[in-house]
């Protein structure tokens, strides 16, 4: 379970993030929706540690993350596995040494069984044929797949996601909505999702929060969603003529 | 800077990257420093032995020998190669930056600027009195080259000059302002590349600033060091 409490943050005066508290649960999918622009992405950076919040705190089940020096921050985060909006796989590497990567920083484990977790992953997210290729030979897909299995290489009980459709076409994104749905059951992940491809929270959204103008504006599931009576969630979740025309909204 | 000087996360990575470092950003750049040293060093035994056209025949080789030993195979190499390391430090740190690869490394639990950075501070420390001593031996040699391609002087009392009133100390001083430079030229250029925060656009304008910032502070601690140390 991660909680945000009285999360605040701003850059250079202007405020993006109003006071956020939300419990995400463990074991599923917690996904944070909102526009572009609406501070999803700074609240999954302010949860991680990669911003600083300016008040509140965020707790990792009893552990207030927040409060961790830097040293017990490093230790917190090799618990945390996070897939980067564009990858962020280490272009001088291949695939198979990006995977390897936080397994010979962080086990204790010999290069052959590296090797071998390494593979367990990379068979997981379907990849291991594409082992010995580097980053910029992959396409778009198979970069998202192999930093999912890099950020579940060492076995986290977190996992944070930013926009990990970007990018895609809807086939790939919904494998690899799949993907991580799948990864969070199986591995009893807490997972948090920043999106805002509604494809993604009528698949996986166990649970939902709408930011809007850097607030909370609306959580649930996603079965609430259809019925809410929140006219900014409304206006997001039904942005297109298509979904204006099944809800009878035209 | 004091992330940077952290234990490393394990030190055979970090013994094995320093020596990725050695090869890529040292070993790499010898090429062209052999190459600036032979014709430099042929250049200033010509042009010494206009100059001194009455001095005793041995000034010349005396005269360039030092020229190198205590000003150009130092401070002139580093310039050189804070323009070729400097910018590929910026450019590699800035594009990882840019790329989310160090908040990567960050949220893996590692402190990236040690991770990144540190191995290069080792690398071209370490290096840089090698990388010296290498173009004081080209620069000494294409001296001999720029004699013996003109009637200047002959061969003979070019060696003379360059064994006549050698000062060892010259070369401590020079190895020490090396190593001092080889840090400027690092840091300075890491320090921009990690600073990158707006993309593409700002890689090469850091890389730049890398460049020029590193040859102001090398300029100026070479104005430091000579006052200290001679």
């Amino acid at each position: 379970m991660i909680a945000a409490k009285n999360i605040y943050k701003s850059f250079n005066g202007k405020r993006v993030l109003e006071d956020i508290s939300a419990v995400f649960e463990e074991g599923k999918t917690n996904l944070i929706i909102g526009q572009s622009g609406s501070g999803k992405t700074v609240l999954l950076k302010c949860l991680v540690g990669l911003h600083r919040a300016d008040s509140g705190e965020v707790w990792f089940q009893s552990v207030e993350y927040t409060a961790l020096s830097r040293r017990m921050r490093s230790e917190m985060r090799q618990q945390i596995g996070m897939l980067f909006q564009s990858g962020a796989l280490f272009d001088f590497a291949t695939v198979e040494e990006n995977v390897m990567f936080p397994l010979s920083m962080f086990s204790s484990m010999s290069k052959g069984e590296q090797r071998d977790r390494a593979h367990v992953c990379l068979e997981r997210v379907n990849l291991i044929n594409a082992r010995k290729l580097y980053t910029s030979e992959l396409s778009g897909g198979m970069q998202k797949r192999a930093a999912i299995a890099r950020a579940i290489s060492l076995r986290p009980k977190y996992l944070f996601c930013d926009e990990p459709n970007s990018g895609l076409d809807p086939k790939t994104a919904i494998l690899i909505d799949a993907l991580i749905k799948e990864i969070t059951v199986e591995n009893s992940i807490t997972t948090i999702i920043n999106t805002h491809d509604m494809n993604s929270v009528m698949e996986i959204g166990d649970k939902v929060i709408f930011l809007h103008s850097g607030k909370k504006w609306w959580e649930g599931t996603k079965n609430d969603i259809l019925d809410a009576q929140n006219v900014e969630l409304n206006e997001f979740v039904f942005a297109n003529s298509l979904a204006k025309k099944a809800r009878g909204m035209m | 800077m004091r992330r940077v000087f952290s234990k490393p996360q394990r030190w055979r990575i970090f013994y094995a990257q320093a020596l990725d470092e050695m090869m890529g950003l040292g070993i790499s750049s010898l090429a062209i420093v052999a190459i600036v040293s032979i014709f430099v060093g042929a250049v200033i035994a010509i042009q010494t032995s206009l100059n001194l056209i009455n001095a005793p025949p041995y000034m010349v080789g005396l005269a360039t020998r030092d020229s190198l030993i205590l000003e150009f195979c130092s401070t002139m190499i580093a310039l050189i190669l804070a323009g070729k390391i400097g910018s590929n430090i910026a450019s590699q740190i800035g594009s990882m930056r840019i790329t989310e690869q160090i908040d990567a490394l960050e949220l893996m639990g590692l402190n990236s600027a040690c991770y990144l950075i540190l191995p290069k501070l080792l690398a071209m420390v370490i290096l840089m009195p090698f990388i010296t001593i290498f173009s004081i031996a080209l620069g000494i040699f294409g001296g001999l080259i720029g004699m013996a391609l003109t009637d200047y002087l002959t061969v003979d009392e070019y060696i003379e000059g360059i064994q006549y009133a050698f000062t060892p100390y010259y070369v401590t001083y020079s190895i020490i302002k090396s190593m001092v430079f080889a840090f400027i030229l690092v840091s300075v250029s890491a320090f921009w590349g990690y600073n990158v925060r707006h993309g593409t656009l700002e890689v090469g304008r850091n890389s730049t600033r890398a460049v020029v910032t590193s040859c102001i502070c090398i300029l100026i601690f070479n104005l430091l060091l000579t006052e200290l140390l001679l």
